[in-house]
Order: structure tokens, then sequence, then C-alpha cells
């Protein structure tokens, strides 16, 4: 299973239009052993309760380790989820995770889809028995943790999280063309689409990671009877109806789209954002126009150029390196 | 250079001096260990898991309780003279279905006549916030998966006062700014003194009383709270009940 190549962990390096990461390196730093271990982890399936559901069953790597065309997602026993699954890239620089923040660090957040009955409806207790009853894992915890005690909570997570924090998406054209390097051309269209974005999207789709990992209400509804977003980890009302904005990088692989994937299509989402949009107490005030319905006036040239855009955002590199793989 | 070399002769003797003076006074500058027992109690009662007979909350109601823990951490002492001693990495989970975790060693306390004991009934907001942990912080079952923080403390059992089937479930947690249920307590030591010096290990008996959670500032009834799995008002309230008076230092022993 593992290999004994000397190449560099993924993820492993800060690329240069990036940020300083929250999750440097530093934190948990990355070995060959520890990334493969991590890997082995979130492949396997004895990660649920049933031992039919891993983490790769929902994360994909072809679509940015979202969950391709799903709208919601299948858990354990074919029960349904309540959210559409996010794409996992990037994940050292966000400050929380999942659609409404609950998990604040990346090493914990496994420990929600874990126990989630409608995930893998299994405890972190069990996991450990099962890996302590394998021996290949007791050698591999061992070679990368040492001491002779039982695989723990703490190995695993850390195990896990040199696995997650590797998923560095920075290699699309658009990449290429801010760091100017071989490849990185954009044509016409697609350089009007992203002074469009910066003008028209910037302020939550910011930055290089375009996200600025804040919690918004876009219009999606007039109430959330069934998921109040936010505000079910804040209980604060005036967080009801916000969720996570999610990094467009994949984007035009990672649909359906929004918390509840309502959406199939990109053309579906700006259709949304132009004038699909309802007002609700919580709506965003970016979004608000005096006198006007809320939304974004996209004009047809100006969707076309967005798209054009969006999919410069799509990096082949990250949705085929053969190390993020299952093996 | 001679005047050095003498004053470097002189500082040596007097050193030595110091030393053996220190020896002399039957004390000495090892560090030595303290235990803490904690006996979980309902009242005047001991408390027993699934007992026969359930326990009067003191609020009103009556509870069979099925599991009890919590977390004590950051324990602290301080002498008289104000210099306090604060135990690095101090994280404890309290079980009362695991005998050997309702005792604790402090280890490596220096020297000295200790007048207060300080601890913290839960998880301080750092460690709440960090990533995966060893010792007592990743047993137990005792951290919000699907949000973020520890349960500091878990009450669990069956009350023919609470609503539906019976059940009353008590995770009383949250560490955020307006939902702070982080409790730090120093139960009177009345005017004992916690003698540490190597050789005899002082043991602390510290009384922690579950009806101390139902009764103070805010009576809790299982009438309107028996499901309790989040921060928020219920677990503050709780927890400002449990500030007040639950751990008392029943007794010094071995000093």
């Amino acid at each position: 299973m593992e290999s004994t190549s000397t190449q560099e962990v993924p993820g492993t390096k800060v690329p240069g239009n990036f940020p300083a990461p929250i999750y440097g390196a530093e934190q948990n730093p990355p070995t060959q052993a520890a990334f493969e271990l991590g890997r082995s982890l979130f492949y396997d399936p004895r990660l649920s309760r049933t031992g039919s559901i891993s983490c790769g069953s929902c994360h994909q790597q072809a679509v940015a380790f979202a969950d391709a065309g799903k709208k919601l997602s299948t858990g354990v026993e074919t029960r349904i989820g309540t959210r559409n699954t996010p794409a996992l890239q990037n994940l050292r620089w966000k400050p929380n995770f999942l659609w409404d923040g609950g998990p604040v660090h990346i090493e914990m957040m496994p420990r929600a889809p874990i126990s989630n009955p409608l995930e893998m409806d299994e405890t972190l207790d069990n996991v450990l028995r099962k890996l302590n009853a394998d021996a290949s894992y007791q050698r591999r915890f061992k070679q990368v943790f040492g001491g002779n005690g039982p695989i723990d909570s703490y190995q695993f997570l850390r195990a896990l999280a040199q696995f997650t924090a590797a998923l560095t998406s920075s290699n699309s054209r658009y990449d290429r063309y801010v760091r100017q390097e071989a490849g990185g051309t954009l044509t016409a269209s697609e350089l009007r689409g992203l002074t469009i974005l910066r003008q028209k999207c910037g302020t939550c789709h910011a930055g290089e990671l375009f996200t600025d990992e804040s919690f918004r209400n876009n219009g999606l509804d007039r109430q959330f009877p069934l998921d109040s977003g936010r505000a079910h980890i804040t209980r604060r009302s005036t967080d009801a109806g916000r969720f996570k904005v999610p990094s467009l990088r994949n984007v035009a692989l990672t649909g359906p789209y929004m918390h509840d994937g309502r959406f199939t299509t990109l053309e579906a989402v700006l259709d949304h954002y132009d004038h699909g949009m309802v007002v609700s107490a919580t709506l965003d005030l970016e979004l608000r126009r005096s006198g006007l319905e809320p939304g974004i006036a996209l004009a047809p040239q100006e969707r076309q150029d967005l798209l054009a855009f969006l999919h410069t955002l799509t990096d082949e590199q990250f949705l085929s390196n053969p190390q993020l793989a299952k093996h | 250079m001679k005047f050095l070399k003498y004053t470097a002769l002189f500082l040596a003797l007097f050193s030595l001096s110091a030393t053996v003076t220190s020896c002399d006074d039957d004390d000495n500058t090892n560090p030595a260990a303290v235990n803490i027992e904690f006996e979980n109690v309902v009242g005047s009662n001991t408390l027993e898991l699934n007992s026969a007979t359930p326990y009067a909350t003191g609020a009103g109601d009556q509870i069979t309780v099925t599991a009890f823990r919590y977390f004590i951490s950051n324990v602290k002492l301080k002498k008289a003279d104000g210099t306090e001693w604060a135990q690095p990495e101090s994280y404890y989970l309290i079980d009362q279905a695991l005998p050997a975790s309702k005792k604790i060693s402090l280890t490596d306390v220096p020297p000295g006549d200790y007048t207060s004991l300080t601890f913290t009934i839960g998880v301080d907001s750092a460690r709440n916030v960090a990533g995966a942990q060893t010792g007592a912080l990743s047993k137990g079952n005792m951290f919000w998966d699907w949000n973020t923080g520890y349960v500091f403390m878990k009450l669990e059992g069956r009350s023919p006062q609470a609503p539906g089937a019976g059940a009353v479930i008590l995770h009383v947690g949250g560490f955020r700014k307006g939902e702070n249920a982080v409790r730090t307590v120093t139960p009177t030591l009345n005017n004992s003194v916690i003698r540490v010096h190597e050789g005899h290990t002082p043991e602390i008996h510290v009384k922690a009383d579950i009806q101390k959670m139902f009764v103070g500032s805010t009576p809790i009834r299982f009438s309107s709270v028996n499901n309790l799995m989040a921060a928020g008002t219920n677990a503050v309230n709780i927890s400002k009940n449990y500030e007040n008076g639950m751990f008392v230092v029943d007794r010094i022993q071995g000093n």
C-alpha cells in the first residue's frame, strides 16, 4: 500500500499567490508516511458504522472532492443527508468548516461526519477499535507516531489531517495567469469575466481563495424552517438562513450548488443572482438594492464572460494528482 | 584578578553554607505530590449509578443517574504569601463509572504550605477550539462533534418528572462570549493548609454534590429542562448553580 517515494507531500508549500495559511505545515509537519496513512484513512469505509461509507464515498477527487452530481449525499443504510457535500480544497486556509461553520479546527472536523447518524453513524471509539484490530494500521501508526500504546484519537485525527491539509488546489489556468507562469493566458472574455467577478462578486468570493469565509443569506428562501444554517451553531436569529460562502475554485465541477444543492448548473446560479432572489430578514446587505428587488444585475455578455472565467478556476492537476487518489 | 578570585571563593562558601542551613531546616526544595480525591454525592448520600431508589434533586424532582462525568482543569495552589503554582497541562475527566478517575495526583508541586486550592470546572476556551488532544481531553465522548466545544459536565439519567419517556440528558458546555459556562472555583479550606513536603502526600477530599446543579440562582426543573445538548442560557444557568458550592473540601488528610 505505502510507497517509499521521496516526492514531496502535496500542499506542503504555500502557493505564491495565496495568503498565509491558518493551519500551516509546521503545525503538523507533512511526511510521506503520515500523508499516506491519512490517505488510507480517508478512503477506508471502516470509518463508518456499516463499513460501507468512506470519506471518499462523498468526496471524489475528480470533482474537487465534492459529490459528483448529487444534490444531497447518501450515508450509511442509504440515509440521505440534509446538505450538499462541500468540495474539499485549500482547507489549510479555512477558519471553520461545513456550511454552518460548526467545527473550527481541521483536525477535529472529521468527527462531525463520523458521528452524524445520516453520514457515517459511527463513534470515534469504535473507529479506533477497528483500526487497532488491523495489524497493518498498527504498524503504520507506530511508524509515524512511535510509542507502544494502541492507536488513539489524537493519532487518528492528526493522520487524517495530513491528508485533508494536503488537498491544495492552486494550479488552475487562472493561478498560472496570476503568477505569470507558462500556460497562464486568459482569453479576452475570461479576462472580462475576472473583472466582473472582482467588481460584482468579489466582496464575498474574495481574494485568491474566492471566499471571504463569511456566512451570508443570499436570498434563496423567505423562511428557514428546515435548516437555519449558521443559526444552528450560534442560536442567534440574526444568523438564520446564513450559510458559508463557498470558494469558486473548481466551481465548474462541484455542482449542484447551494447548501441544499438546489441549482444544477452555474447558469441557474447566475439566474438566481440576477433575478431569482427573495427578501427575508437576514438577507445580506450586499444584495439589497434600494427601490429594486435584491440581486446582482448581469447583462447577457457579462454572464457569458463570467461563466468563461469560472471555468479557468478548474485545476486539472489537483483533480488528477495520483498522490491524492485512492491507493 | 586576585580580588575577583577571593570574591568567587567567598560566594562559593556562602552558597554552600546556605545549602547546609536549608537542609538543617527540615525542609528542602524537592517537589512533592498532592492528591485530590473527588467523591460525588447527592445531598448527604454518596452517588450510585442506577440506584434502586431515585435521588431528590433538591429542586423538587427525582432522578436516577446513569452517567455522570465532568472536567476538572487548570488546578492551582497558592501559598499565604501569594505565590501560586499552576499545574501545567492540567486536565482531568472525573467519571463516576471509573473509580480510578476520581483520584487525581498533582506531581512536581514545589514544597511549602498552601492555603488555597483553585480549579476550573470544564475546559478553558483555548482548548475548546484547539486541534486533536491527548489524555483526558480525548476521552469520554465529551466533545460536541457537529459544533465545537467540550461538554464540561454530563449528567444523564431518568426522572418521573421529565416529559415523555422520562429521559434526562444534561450536557453543560459553552465557552463563547454570551454563553460562557467555564467556571473556576476556590472552595474554602476552612483555615487548613495543604502541607507539601517530600515524603508525605496530602490528600484533599472534595465532595461534589449533584443537587447543587439544580438549586441556586436558577432552579432547574425537569419539566422544562430535561434535554440539554448545547451551549446557551440553560447551560450557563446550571454552571452558575454549580459554581456556588457544588465542590466542597471535606477534609485534608496526610498533612
